[in-house]
């Protein structure tokens, strides 16, 4: 039997994706391990690899075809000793719009089956499989995939939240995305800034909104609309720690960064702190083991949160590379879903912009965020006389259905402890 | 005397009415029910049931005439015709007695009187011609209903001219009659006079018998009655030349005037053109409330233009059917309680059912109303003389035909026509209702044998896969 190739889920939530190239062609002979395509997310760019050796009998995808359902069959692979004549039999699974390009004995082979629909239908049931059950008509559904909505963007008003057929009619996506109609309906209560401008002549340049943007709109819109924000500052003096950095960078066969040893501060803080290293989970909380500390990276178009990993038994060294890495791939648009989803903490450093102290919103499911400043001299009050250190503010936002008053208070006590006695980290 | 005071009052006890203040003591409210007449309505005491109690007579009656085919020799058939009837009235009775006592369960209290709003939306309840309570609520319903419309010319006199109420007990069996009107009412008393022997002519104004169903299913429906010995005159208006001698004449409904017209001799003629609301009488000049051609207006949660006063039912728009009226006391009830799990009512997902032998059901858009709306379909057709069962009953004569959306295979209209189709049409409905497609209904095991099998290859044949045909 000729393998099928499918449309891979890059995390839990992805329903489709761009099949941005393919790194092989017809008839190539691949193992197991190699890479044969790139997809493209909102978030990231990943490559598929081959998980049974092969020819590659067909692509059924085309290169560069946006919307591409998760499961679909993007590619067929051929074993040993099979022929194209093979493909006949997989035919039927292709998708209506892609038969056109199959070879003509594949497409009236499709063709004949009476209920084209009925095969759409199969893929939206596949593709929403991976994720939790939505509860949809059948008609809602293949609605939905015939005008390529995914089915967890629309929201169900029919018994007990089923998707019916009047919310696919009713389902409004935006130009640029079709997936944040909750964010765009919200921001819609009276006239919409658009409406304004025009009316008042005001001039303007309009862009459409990133699949990124509209990600990030409708994940902080929900933060700050759900999670009972709560915000704690705290000075800390960076002298001890710039001491010890020049200390450590002085070989020159490293550098650390500040940075680095405040993602090290955090990840001991919380550990030390256990109660502050948590997620709500509805009905339950949870404590996590290691301290996996997310950061905050500004790209162009937006910003991604790729996270250092059980950064506490990290060695500093471990964390500068790692982070230069994520950051570096950040940029380029490379990271992989599992480099930036999950965590338990982040930060956002905005001290290399000259801000003293700013406050950040809440990034789910992490349960705190602590928003860095820069370090500066100031005048400070030391053994009751006037004298200069180089300080830091650090704003922690908490979630307070997890993290209450005190939690959030103890643990910046403890990130405040190991960054004036830095030793304490390198422990 | 006190006002008593209610959180909703409903006013007559129809299937409209009383399924409102069921609902509605469910949901925890204090009810107030004010009926004129009788608990359950036309559908129950004049109309519905009790014609099917009638039509399931006459059923028998044809078995019986035609029980050779089944190999069973019947000699000396006769009926009683004040037996059929009485068996009717006690068949209502019975069922009307049965609302009295659900009224009673559910603590709904029963005003027996005529309800009428006054300018401060009370409802004042009078008993021969004397006000016998006052009673208020934030929310009233009306629910009052709707009689036979009269046509000039052809007034009921309970004499020549039989509306449905006189046709429905009738003490003689008239030798001919001619109903006017080929709805589902005229078509029931047409089948029903017929298999008890009555020679039947039924006039039509529109061009075909009734009208709001599928052209097709017409078309079939025309056919079998024809068979059975009814006469139809469509596009075609009748006129009483002479009430004494029973003299009428049938010209067509243009009105051409080269048309001399057939003139025919009846025993009796039953009117069946239609229905108008009860909106008289109700206070209803002393508010807001909108009448539209004898209809009261309402929005889709059947709210009227007054705050406070809704409407149900037959004295509101089309269809004017008792599960429809039942329907939507239901929704206007949940929407007054604050439900958020209510929706408007669909007119779409409304089943339509005649109970004549043939019988027809419906539901949903017909072929006609998908070409108007410019949708391409798919259509299938499958005959009872493809159905095992149904030649095992020795009823061959039918259709089931099925109409799905070709781009979308939502399922959008079914119309049926054959024995027992008014049992049959839930099975589309509950589809409907739960948004299926083609998919699903192919999907769907029906059991071996029955006539609903019919509803399976239908949908097959639809997409050019029937089994059976």
């Amino acid at each position: 039997m000729p393998i099928e190739i499918l449309m891979p889920a890059l995390s839990p939530t992805m329903t489709e994706g761009t099949l941005a190239a393919w790194s092989v062609k017809e008839g190539d002979i691949v193992s197991s391990g190699d890479v044969i395509a790139e997809i493209e997310t909102d978030k990231a760019t990943m490559e598929v690899e081959a998980v049974d050796e092969g020819t590659i009998g067909k692509l059924v995808v085309a290169a560069g075809t946006e919307g591409v359902p998760v499961n679909q069959v993007i590619a067929i692979l051929l074993v040993e000793g099979e022929e194209s004549v093979d493909l006949t039999a997989l035919a039927t699974k292709a998708p209506p719009e892609q038969t056109s390009e199959t070879p003509e004995s594949i497409a009236k082979e499709s063709q004949k089956t009476e209920s084209p629909a009925a095969k759409q239908t199969k893929q939206v049931t596949k593709a929403i499989q991976s994720e939790d059950r939505i509860f949809a008509s059948p008609l809602a559904k293949r609605l939905a995939e015939q005008a390529g909505y995914a089915l967890a963007d629309i929201q169900g008003t029919g018994p007990r939240g089923r998707v019916v057929k009047r919310d696919v009619e009713a389902h409004q996506p935006s130009v640029a995305t079709k997936d944040n109609r909750k964010t765009r309906k919200v921001a819609a209560s009276g006239p919409s800034p658009k409406e304004l401008a025009d009316l008042l002549g005001t001039t303007y340049r309009e862009e459409p909104v990133s699949k990124m943007r509209g990600v990030i709109a409708e994940r902080l819109m929900e933060a700050k609309q759900t999670i009972p924000h709560f915000y704690l500052t705290i000075e800390c003096e960076l002298d001890a720690l710039l001491s010890m950095r020049k200390q450590i960078n002085e070989p020159g066969d490293v550098k650390i960064s500040v940075n680095d040893l405040i993602i090290k501060a955090v990840a001991k803080a919380l550990i030390k702190v256990p109660e502050a290293n948590a997620s709500w989970n509805g009905d339950t909380i949870l404590y996590y083991d290691q301290a996996d500390v997310a950061v905050a990276v500004a790209i162009e178009g937006g910003l991604v949160t790729p996270i250092v990993r059980g950064a506490e038994s990290k060695p500093l060294t471990a964390i500068s590379d790692e982070m230069k890495d994520l950051a570096g791939r950040a940029k380029d648009g490379k990271l992989k879903p599992d480099e930036y989803q999950g965590g338990s903490f982040s930060i956002s450093n905005l001290g290399m912009f000259g801000i003293k102290e700013f406050s950040a919103v809440i990034n789910p499911p992490h349960g705190a965020i602590l928003a860095i400043g820069m370090g500066e001299k100031r005048p400070v009050v030391k053994n009751d006389e006037l004298t200069i250190a180089t300080m830091m503010s650090c704003t922690l936002s908490c979630d307070h259905r997890v993290v209450d008053g005190a939690v959030g208070a103890t643990f910046l006590q403890a990130f405040k402890g190991m960054i004036e006695n830095p030793l304490g980290m390198l422990i | 005397m006190a006002k008593q005071e209610f959180d909703l009052i409903v006013i007559g006890g129809g299937p409209g009415g009383y399924v409102a203040a069921i609902r509605a003591a469910q949901l925890g409210m204090k009810v107030a029910l004010v009926e004129a007449n009788h608990l359950g309505g036309i559908c129950l005491n004049w109309g519905c049931i009790p014609t099917k109690a009638l039509l399931r007579s006459a059923e028998v009656m044809h078995l019986i005439k035609n029980a050779d085919q089944f190999g069973i020799s019947v000699k000396g058939v006769s009926f009683d015709l004040s037996k059929i009837v009485e068996r009717s009235r006690k068949v209502s009775a019975q069922l009307s007695g049965g609302i009295k006592h659900l009224l009673k369960k559910n603590k709904v209290t029963v005003f027996d009187g005529w309800g009428r709003l006054n300018k401060s939306k009370e409802v004042i309840v009078e008993s021969d011609g004397k006000e016998i309570a006052t009673i208020k609520a934030p929310h009233t319903i009306l629910a009052t209903g709707a009689r036979a419309r009269v046509l000039p010319g052809l007034e009921p006199d309970e004499n020549f001219v039989w509306s449905y109420r006189e046709a429905m007990v009738p003490k003689e069996l008239p030798k001919s009659i001619l109903v006017v009107g080929s709805g589902a009412i005229g078509i029931e008393f047409a089948s029903f006079y017929n298999d008890l022997g009555v020679e039947v002519t039924v006039v039509e104004m529109a061009d075909r018998i009734l009208p709001v169903e599928d052209e097709e299913i017409s078309k079939i429906a025309l056919k079998a009655l024809t068979k059975e010995g009814i006469a139809f005159h469509t596009g075609s208006v009748s006129e009483i030349v002479d009430k004494s001698k029973g003299d009428v004449k049938i010209v067509k409904s243009d009105g051409k005037k080269d048309d001399k017209g057939q003139s025919l001799k009846v025993d009796k003629v039953i009117s069946a053109v239609g229905i108008v609301g009860n909106v008289e009488n109700l206070g209803l000049e002393e508010t807001k409330v909108q009448v539209d051609r004898s209809h009261i207006k309402v929005n889709e949660w059947l709210e009227t233009d007054e705050p406070g006063i809704y409407a149900i039912g037959d004295v509101v728009n089309p269809p004017w059917l008792a599960h429809k009226a039942s329907h939507e006391a239901i929704i206007c009830v949940e929407k007054i309680a604050g439900s958020k799990d209510v929706h408007p009512l669909d007119p779409n997902l409304i089943p339509g059912c005649t109970y004549a032998r043939p019988q027809v059901a419906s539901i949903g858009l017909t072929e006609q109303a998908c070409r108007e709306q410019g949708l391409e379909v798919n259509i299938g057709r499958f005959p009872f003389v493809g159905n095992g069962k149904a030649i095992a009953l020795g009823d061959t004569e039918g259709l089931i035909k099925t109409i799905f959306d070709k781009k979308t295979g939502e399922l959008l209209g079914a119309h049926m026509i054959g024995a027992e189709v008014t049992e049959l049409i839930q099975g589309y409905t509950i589809g409907k209702t739960l948004e299926t497609t083609e998919a699903e209904l192919m999907h769907t095991v029906f059991p071996h044998p029955t006539l609903s099998e019919m509803m399976h290859e239908s949908v097959l044949d639809a997409y050019g896969r029937a089994i059976h045909f």
